[in-house]
C-alpha cells in the first residue's frame, strides 16, 4: 500500500467503481477504492431484483450482476481496493484517516479524492412515529440485507410505511419468502416510487396500497404487535376518527434516503440543504479543490445507471486534477431551481471550461405531471437558452439531461451570473 | 439458617439494580458484607434510571427542608468525586432557569431564595445579555435567569453500570433476570426472599425496586396505603451536528409539571428535550405519544425557538415513581412494622442525583439499627473505563488496534463503535446480553441511522460471543427477538 495516491475513492458502490474505472482510463496511475463492507458493489449485492442497467447496458440486470460488470473491470484494470475499511476523517488538504482490523490505523493522502459514500435511510425517529420501542421496527434496507444477504427472516407479518422503491420491492420479496404484507401506507397523495414497481411488486402480488395515510402509533412491548394507521388531509394533519389498528409483527420503513455526508462535513465541504449533498460543479468537484463527489452522496438517484454516469464524470475530473492540476473555472455561474423544480445538480457551471463539452444536468420536479412537460433553462433575464421535452414528470423520477456545451456559448459572451431550470406543462 | 447453602446466604439483598440499588451496592461493598443484587430484567438500569433527564440537578428546585432538597444538594457534591472514581463521562455544564417576561422573573427571585435555603453553592442571577452571551440561540425575549454552575450532565447508563461493576469488582453478586416473588418471613422478621431463580436468605432486604417499590412493601404486609403511580415523561434527542447547546436550560417551574420541559445536552453531545408529565396506570407503558411529543416540542421551542423537529434522531419515555405521600417527598426508612426491611420509595426527580446521598443515608440508618460495618482493607473505589474508540486521538487509536485488531473494525458507522468495544461490553462484569444492552454501553446505534447499518452485524457478534442461535438474540430480553427463522425455512409460519 502506498502513502500517496493520485485518486482516493471513498466508497466501492456504483459511483466509486465508475470513478475508479474512469480515473484509470483518463491516465491516473495510483488509485485506491476504500470500501467499508467486505465486498464491492455498495448496496447492489443485496438488490437481487432486476431493473438495473437500462441506460448504460440497454439491459435489465439484477443488482449484483450490474455491480459485477464494474467489479470485474476494476479487477482487470488492476485498481487497488481496500475492503472492510472505514474512513473516519478527511481533511481539506486531502488526507484521510481510515481503519480496518488487518492494516490497522491508516493515514493516506490523495492528489484527488472522490466521495462516493452513498446514502442512508431515514428512520422512525426522524419522522417521529410515536409508540413503543419494540423489536420489529426496521428500515427497508436493513430487512433487505437480513433476507437477501444473511438469509434471515426478521418477521412474518409486515406493514410497510412509504411507497418508495425499496419498500415496494421488499413487499414483493417478503411475500415470496412466505411472509404476509398487510398494507403499504403512503402519506403523500401519490406513489413516491417508480410506477413499474407499483405494478410488478404490489399489484401483481395483491398487496394493497393506501395513499394519504400514516402511522399514528406503534403497539407492542417487546416485539411489535400492531400499528395504528390514520388518514391525513392535504396538509398531512391526521384526521381523528379514521384510525385503524392492523395486527403485525414488523413495521418496515421506506420513508426516504439521506445522502451520507458526515465525512464531507469534516473536510469543510459545503452542503446543499435541498439535496442534502455537496454543492458540485459540472465536473462533480465540490467547493474544496481536488475533492469530488458522485452518486447518492450528492443527490438521491432513482436509477443506478445515472449514479454510474456521475461516477464517470467525477473519476475523469479527479484524474485530470491529479495529473495536470486542472484549474478550477474562472467564470463560475450557478444553476438554480426554478418553477416546479425541487432540486438541480450540478449547482455550478464553469463557463470557461465548458467549451464544446457537454454536461449532465439532473433535476427533480416537486409535483406530479401526468402530461407532457418542457424543461427550460433560462438566463437570469429570462432568455431561454435550451428547451427539452419529457412525456411526463414525477417527483419520484429524476430527469437527467445531457446539455451540449455550445448551448452555453452565448451565455459566456453575456454577463450572466446564474441560470434557472423551470419545468412547465405544455 | 444452617441448612442453607453458602451461595444462598447473604448479609444484605438489594432488590432492583437501578441507580439507587447500584449506588447502595457500591457503598456497601466497602464493608465486610456479602451482598446480592437481584434485577428482574435482562440488564440493569432498565427502569427510571435509564429514561430520565440524565442531569445532576443543583438542588435549587426541591422544597426546603425536604429529603429531596437535602439529598439532592449532597448528592450533587458526591457525584463530582464519583464520576472520577468510576471514570464515567460528566459534563459540568451549569444550568439556567430561564425567565421570559416580567412575571417569570419574580419566580426566579423566589427560586434564588430557595436555593440559598437549600445551600446550593455558587448561584447567581444573570441579566439578559450575560445569558445570551452564554447561549446565543436562546429566545431573545429572555428577561433573566438563575445560574447554577453545579448542574452537570452524566450518562445514566454508564453511571449505573459503572457503579454496579464497581460493586461486583469489590465482591458483590448480581443476578440478572431474577424477579422477586415474595418474602420469607419468620416471626415478623424478614429472613429472605423467593425469586424465579430460587430462594435467597439475608439479614436485611433493601427494597429499591423503583416504580414497583409499593408492591414489594405490600408483599411484606406493610404500608398498604402507599401507592406509586407512574408519571410518564417523554423525550426527544436531536442530531448532534444540527443542534448545539452549552448548558442545561430549565423553564421556570410550575406546580403541575414540576421542573417542566428542559433542554439539556447529553455527555455524547446531543441536545435533548423533555419531559412532559402524565400519570398513567400501566407500569410497563414506556411508549411515546403524538400529543406528548408535540407538547415537549412546543415547550422547548419557547426557550430555543430555532429547534427543528426534522433534526430529531431518537425518542423515548420514562416513568417517574411518584408516590401518594402527602408531602411528595422520598420515602427512605427502615420499616417499623416488619424487621429486616429497608424501603426506598417515590424516587422521582431529583432521584438520580440524590442516589449517592440516599446510599449514604441507608448506611446511617443501618448503623442506627445496630448493624456493624467493618471496612475491607482492599476496597477499590476505582472502576476502570473500557476503551472508547471514537474519543481517542489518531495515535491512541493506532496503538489500540495494534494491541487488538478487533478495535480496527467499525461496526456502527455513525458513532464509530468498533467490534472490540462490543465484545468488551458482552464480557464485562455486568454482561451485555442483548442489543439494547450493547447499545447502552457503547452508544452504538444511537446516531443518525439508529442502527440500520449495525443491526445485522451486532446480532451476529452477540450470537457468536454468547454462543446462542441468531434467532435467540433479543433487543431487550423477553420476546423481543429480531429474527424469526431462516429464509426458505417455512415451518413456523402459522
Amino acid at each position: 500500500m502506498k502513502k500517496i495516491y493520485d485518486v482516493l475513492i471513498i466508497g466501492g458502490g456504483p459511483a466509486g467503481l465508475a470513478a475508479g474505472i474512469e480515473a484509470i482510463k483518463t491516465g491516473a496511475k495510483d488509485i485506491l477504492i476504500i470500501e467499508r463492507d467486505s465486498v464491492l458493489g455498495g448496496i447492489l449485492p443485496q438488490c437481487i431484483h432486476n431493473g438495473f442497467g437500462s441506460v448504460i447496458f440497454k439491459k435489465d440486470y439484477p443488482g449484483p450482476q450490474y455491480a459485477q460488470n464494474f467489479i470485474d473491470e476494476v479487477d482487470k484494470l488492476g485498481i487497488e481496493v481496500l475492503l472492510d475499511t472505514m474512513v473516519l476523517d478527511i481533511t481539506p488538504d486531502r488526507r484521510i484517516f481510515a481503519t480496518n482490523s488487518i492494516d490497522g490505523y491508516l493515514e493516506l493522502e490523495g492528489k484527488s479524492i472522490v466521495l462516493a459514500m452513498g446514502c442512508r435511510e431515514r428512520t422512525r425517529s426522524q419522522i417521529r412515529i410515536p409508540g413503543t420501542r419494540a423489536a420489529g421496527i426496521f428500515t427497508a434496507g436493513t430487512v433487505q440485507r437480513f433476507v437477501n444477504i444473511e438469509g434471515y427472516m426478521p418477521g412474518n407479518k409486515f406493514v410497510i410505511l412509504g411507497s418508495g422503491d425499496i419498500g415496494m420491492i421488499m413487499a414483493r420479496r417478503l411475500k415470496l419468502e412466505g411472509a404476509s404484507v398487510e398494507k403499504v401506507i403512503e402519506i403523500m397523495p401519490f406513489l413516491t416510487g417508480l410506477r413499474r414497481n407499483y405494478v410488478q411488486c404490489l399489484q401483481d402480488f395483491g398487496i394493497p396500497l393506501v395513499l394519504q395515510h400514516t402511522i399514528k402509533r406503534i403497539i407492542g412491548k417487546n416485539r411489535v404487535e400492531a400499528v395504528e394507521i390514520i388518514k391525513v388531509d392535504d396538509n398531512f394533519n391526521m384526521i381523528n376518527g379514521t384510525e385503524e389498528v392492523i395486527a403485525c409483527d414488523s413495521l418496515l420503513l421506506s420513508v426516504g434516503l439521506i445522502p451520507e455526508n458526515e465525512l464531507s462535513k469534516k473536510a469543510s465541504i459545503a452542503i446543499d440543504n435541498i439535496t442534502g449533498g455537496p454543492y458540485v460543479d459540472e465536473n462533480m468537484e465540490t467547493n474544496i479543490n481536488g475533492i469530488f463527489a458522485a452518486g447518492n452522496v450528492v443527490n438521491i438517484h432513482d436509477l443506478v445507471d445515472y449514479v454510474t454516469e456521475a461516477g464517470y464524470i467525477a473519476g475523469r475530473n479527479a484524474a485530470l486534477h491529479a495529473l495536470h492540476h486542472q484549474r478550477r473555472g474562472l467564470n463560475r455561474i450557478s444553476i438554480e431551481r426554478g418553477k416546479n423544480v425541487n432540486n438541480v445538480v450540478p449547482q455550478f457551471i464553469n463557463l470557461d471550461l465548458i467549451e464544446d463539452k457537454s454536461f449532465l444536468l439532473q433535476l427533480r420536479v416537486n409535483k406530479v405531471f401526468d402530461k407532457k412537460v418542457k424543461v427550460e433553462i433560462t438566463e437570469d433575464d429570462g432568455t431561454i437558452i435550451a428547451t427539452y421535452r419529457e412525456n411526463y414528470a414525477r417527483p419520484a423520477e429524476m430527469i437527467a439531461l445531457k446539455i451540449k456545451g455550445d448551448k452555453l456559448s452565448h451565455v459566456v459572451s453575456k454577463n450572466c451570473y446564474k441560470l434557472k431550470v423551470n419545468v412547465t406543462e405544455i | 439458617m444452617n441448612s442453607v447453602k453458602d451461595n444462598k446466604y447473604f448479609d444484605i439483598i438489594i432488590i432492583g439494580a437501578g441507580i439507587v440499588g447500584a449506588m447502595i451496592a457500591r457503598i456497601l461493598s466497602k464493608y465486610k458484607l456479602n451482598i446480592l443484587i437481584i434485577e428482574k430484567e435482562v440488564d440493569i438500569c432498565m427502569g427510571a434510571s435509564a429514561a430520565n433527564s440524565a442531569i445532576l440537578h443543583s438542588g435549587c428546585d426541591p422544597k426546603p427542608g425536604s429529603l429531596k432538597a437535602e439529598l439532592n444538594v449532597k448528592g450533587n457534591k458526591y457525584w463530582k468525586n464519583i464520576v472520577n472514581e468510576l471514570q464515567i463521562p460528566c459534563k459540568e455544564t451549569g444550568s439556567f432557569v430561564i425567565a421570559i417576561g416580567e412575571e417569570e422573573l419574580e419566580t426566579i427571585w423566589h427560586l434564588y431564595k430557595r436555593s440559598i435555603y437549600n445551600k446550593v453553592p455558587k448561584i447567581k442571577i444573570l441579566r439578559k445579555d450575560e445569558i445570551l452571551y452564554k447561549e446565543p440561540k436562546l429566545n431573545p425575549e429572555v428577561t433573566g435567569a438563575l445560574w447554577t454552575p453545579t448542574t452537570a450532565v452524566v450518562d445514566p447508563f454508564e453511571a449505573t453500570i459503572a457503579a454496579c461493576e464497581n460493586a461486583i469488582n469489590n465482591g458483590s453478586k448480581l443476578l440478572l433476570s431474577t424477579q422477586f416473588k415474595e418474602f420469607i418471613i419468620e416471626k415478623n422478621k424478614i429472613v429472605g426472599i423467593k425469586t424465579n431463580n430460587g430462594d435467597f436468605y439475608s439479614r436485611w432486604v433493601i427494597n429499591s425496586s423503583g416504580i414497583y417499590a409499593d408492591e414489594v412493601m405490600h408483599k411484606a404486609g406493610i404500608r398498604s396505603d402507599y401507592k406509586i403511580t407512574p408519571r410518564r415523561g417523554e423525550y426527544l434527542v436531536f442530531d448532534e451536528s444540527k443542534v448545539k447547546l452549552n448548558t442545561v436550560l430549565y423553564p421556570v417551574p410550575n406546580k403541575e409539571i414540576g421542573k417542566g420541559t428542559l433542554i439539556s445536552t447529553t455527555t455524547h453531545g446531543n441536545v435533548m428535550i423533555g419531559p412532559n408529565a402524565e400519570f398513567i396506570e400501566d407500569k410497563a407503558s414506556t411508549e411515546t405519544t403524538k400529543s406528548g411529543i408535540s407538547e415537549i416540542l412546543k415547550n422547548a421551542k419557547r426557550l430555543l425557538p430555532s429547534l427543528n423537529e426534522k433534526d430529531v434522531i431518537a425518542q423515548y419515555a420514562g416513568l417517574r415513581a411518584t408516590s401518594n405521600l402527602e408531602n411528595g417527598d422520598f420515602l427512605i426508612e427502615i420499616s417499623e412494622d416488619v424487621q429486616g426491611l429497608v424501603n426506598i420509595g417515590g424516587i422521582e426527580s431529583p432521584g438520580f442525583v440524590s442516589a449517592p446521598a440516599i446510599a449514604e443515608m441507608i448506611i446511617e440508618l443501618l448503623k442506627q439499627a445496630g448493624e456493624k460495618f467493618e471496612e475491607k482493607e482492599n476496597w477499590n473505589p476505582v472502576r476502570k473505563a473500557r476503551p472508547c474508540f471514537r474519543k481517542l486521538s489518531h495515535l491512541e487509536r493506532a496503538e489500540l488496534i495494534k494491541k487488538n485488531p478487533a478495535y480496527g473494525r467499525i461496526v456502527c458507522r455513525c458513532e464509530e463503535v468498533t467490534e472490540g468495544e462490543i465484545v468488551d461490553a458482552i464480557h464485562s462484569p455486568v454482561p451485555a446480553l442483548t442489543y439494547d444492552a450493547v447499545k447502552r454501553r457503547t452508544w452504538l446505534g444511537t446516531g443518525r441511522c439508529q442502527g440500520c447499518f449495525d443491526y445485522p452485524r451486532v446480532i451476529e457478534i452477540l450470537a457468536r460471543e454468547l454462543n446462542i442461535a441468531v434467532r435467540d438474540v433479543t433487543k431487550c430480553g423477553n420476546n423481543s427477538n429480531f429474527i424469526f427463522r431462516r429464509t426458505k425455512d417455512v415451518e413456523i409460519i402459522k
